[in-house]
């Protein structure tokens, strides 16, 4: 399990459930699920149009996923967030259909990018992932404050200077990237699942920023890491693993914090 | 007495063509509270934010420490109408009053030393303690009033404006508020305004009044605005102001009969209200 062929692949994932973690705390606290949910999807239809030109998948899905941002932002400006953000998705995903359609590689290549596959993570691929990610952790650390105020009550943030639009074209952005390094190694499905399960079970158990940050860190690790181990020894794919664990996590949190409440309200009573 | 920190003067606006304030006058010292008082559509917000320095105006002037609004922003502290955090906001009362004093600035909130003193003094000036460290989310609508509160006075703002505190209330937390914001008045020795449809829950702690109607504002001590006479020509009908006991009704001439006979009649126990 961790011969020099799965090497790779362990660095990419832990480095890529560490950023998602750090971008998920946005995910969830700006309540933008819907959004995480719709550019993986925009970036898939990228990796196919790199596969259709034989360039870097990682160079398509940048592309698509950037194109996602712009639309999805436009889409947004013109009316409810949520159903420009669907629009965007279903776009996308056509697009991604018209695509795989010109391929030869059918179904192997679809079912990879939407499902992920950990063991096709070569050296050539490494580098990219690892500067992309060291870039997604540093602009959340630098806009971390201004992004948490926005996050949660825009009105005092605006107050302070803190211009909306800016921080939505910061945070849609941070989430384009993670979403297109992600893409190959955990799929869109599960890229997903890492954005919003890990932080949403951490913002269950703790009101402390930094608190919820770490905990978002190790369940996702704890879930990339647990989902690679099984996946090999069972030969199930990854994705029904992240998955999986992902939702358990949350639904786990979210009943501690259940019954924790119930039993303060019993104290109080 | 000291200069003003805030100084309205015959300040008037306009929004898309129509003229929402006109000739608005009034100063405002530290350590004074003046009440804002104006039904819906008579121009409390539009003022507000000209003070904020979001809205511009026509003529006349804003000035707060000497300077006009928009470059004085840093010296006001502004506690909105509407708040509402969401249960599973990753925020305590402490994080959220540390983002008033560095939520504008990059990088992670690692360092605290000195903000340390300067939240828990603002925590302490709410009277916030207690629920410090308990998610804001998680807080009653009266508290998380408090945090925010406690969020804008975390800057030592010269000015602290809130737009409605009493609005969605209940009397206990409401009256808990009025001696709040008196106190923070007194011993923080800063000017506050606030804004309502009433005054009359205000009316132990207020030093001023701007009674602003459509548009137009009589401003001074209570004794001095609420007149008939002073009212009746802001309306451009005629008046009545009742007064009972400490409370002060104002009504159109009209029903004002039929509201006496009501006070007396129907409702034994005015004071219950307080």
């Amino acid at each position: 399990m961790f011969s020099s062929f799965m090497i790779n692949t362990w660095i990419a994932s832990t480095a890529i459930a560490f950023v998602a973690a750090f971008v998920g705390f946005f995910v969830v606290t700006r309540r933008s699920a819907f959004a995480a949910h719709a550019l993986p999807l925009g970036a898939f239809p990228g990796a196919a149009a790199a596969n259709l030109m034989g360039i870097n998948p990682l160079i398509g899905m940048l592309i698509f996923v950037g194109m996602g941002v712009f639309l999805l932002r436009q889409l947004v400006r013109m009316g409810r967030r949520d159903v420009g953000t669907g629009l965007v998705l279903v776009l996308f995903l056509g697009v991604g259909a018209l695509l795989l359609s010109m391929t030869s590689e059918y179904a192997p290549a679809v079912f990879s990018l939407l499902f992920g596959e950990v063991l096709g993570v070569s050296d050539a691929d490494l580098w990219p992932i690892l500067g992309i990610c060291v870039l997604v952790v540093v602009g959340i650390a630098l806009y971390f404050r201004p992004l948490l105020l926005d996050s949660t009550f825009p009105d005092l943030a605006a107050l302070q200077g803190i211009r909306a639009a800016r921080m939505d074209l910061v945070f849609l952005t941070l989430l384009a990237l993670v979403t297109a390094t992600a893409l190959p190694v955990v799929g869109a499905f599960l890229v997903f699942t890492l954005l919003v399960g890990p932080p949403a079970a951490a913002q269950a158990l703790s009101g402390n920023p930094m608190r919820v940050l770490v905990l978002s860190v190790m369940f996702a690790e704890g879930c990339i890491w647990s989902a690679i181990a099984l996946s090999y020894w069972t030969n199930w794919p990854i994705g029904f693993f992240v998955g999986t664990i992902g939702a358990g996590l949350f639904m786990g949190a979210r009943s501690y914090r259940h019954w924790n409440q119930r039993q303060r309200n019993f104290l109080v009573v | 007495m000291s200069d003003p920190v805030l100084s309205v003067a015959h300040l008037s606006v306009d929004l898309g063509g129509r003229s929402i304030l006109r000739n608005v006058s009034f100063d405002l010292y530290p350590g004074q509270l003046c009440a804002l008082i104006g039904e819906n559509g008579a121009g409390k917000t539009t003022l507000l934010r000209s003070l904020l320095g979001l809205t511009a105006h026509r003529s006349g002037q804003a000035l707060i420490d000497g300077a006009p609004a928009d470059q004085r922003r840093a010296l006001v502290g502004y506690v909105p109408q509407k708040i509402a955090f969401d249960p599973d906001v990753p925020l305590r009362t402490r994080d959220l009053v540390q983002l008033g004093l560095d939520g504008h600035r990059l990088g992670l909130p690692l360092f605290l030393g000195r903000k340390k003193a300067l939240v828990d003094q603002a925590l302490h000036a709410v009277w916030a303690e207690a629920f410090a460290d308990q998610r804001v989310g998680e807080l009653s609508g009266g508290q998380q009033q408090r945090a925010v509160i406690a969020h804008a006075l975390v800057r030592q703002p010269r000015l602290l404006i809130l737009d409605e505190p009493l609005a969605n209330l209940d009397f206990g937390s409401a009256n808990a508020l009025v001696t709040l914001l008196g106190t923070l008045t007194r011993t923080q020795q800063i000017a506050v305004l606030v804004t309502a449809h009433d005054m009359n829950p205000l009316l132990p702690v207020m030093d001023r009044l701007v009674y602003l109607v459509g548009g137009q504002a009589a401003t001074g001590s209570v004794e001095e605005v609420v007149q008939p006479d002073v009212l009746s020509k802001l309306y451009g009908y005629p008046v009545t102001v009742l007064r009972h006991g400490r409370r002060i009704l104002v009504l159109p001439d009209a029903v004002a009969e039929d509201a006496e006979t009501c006070t007396a009649s129907h409702v034994p126990h005015p004071e219950k209200a307080d």
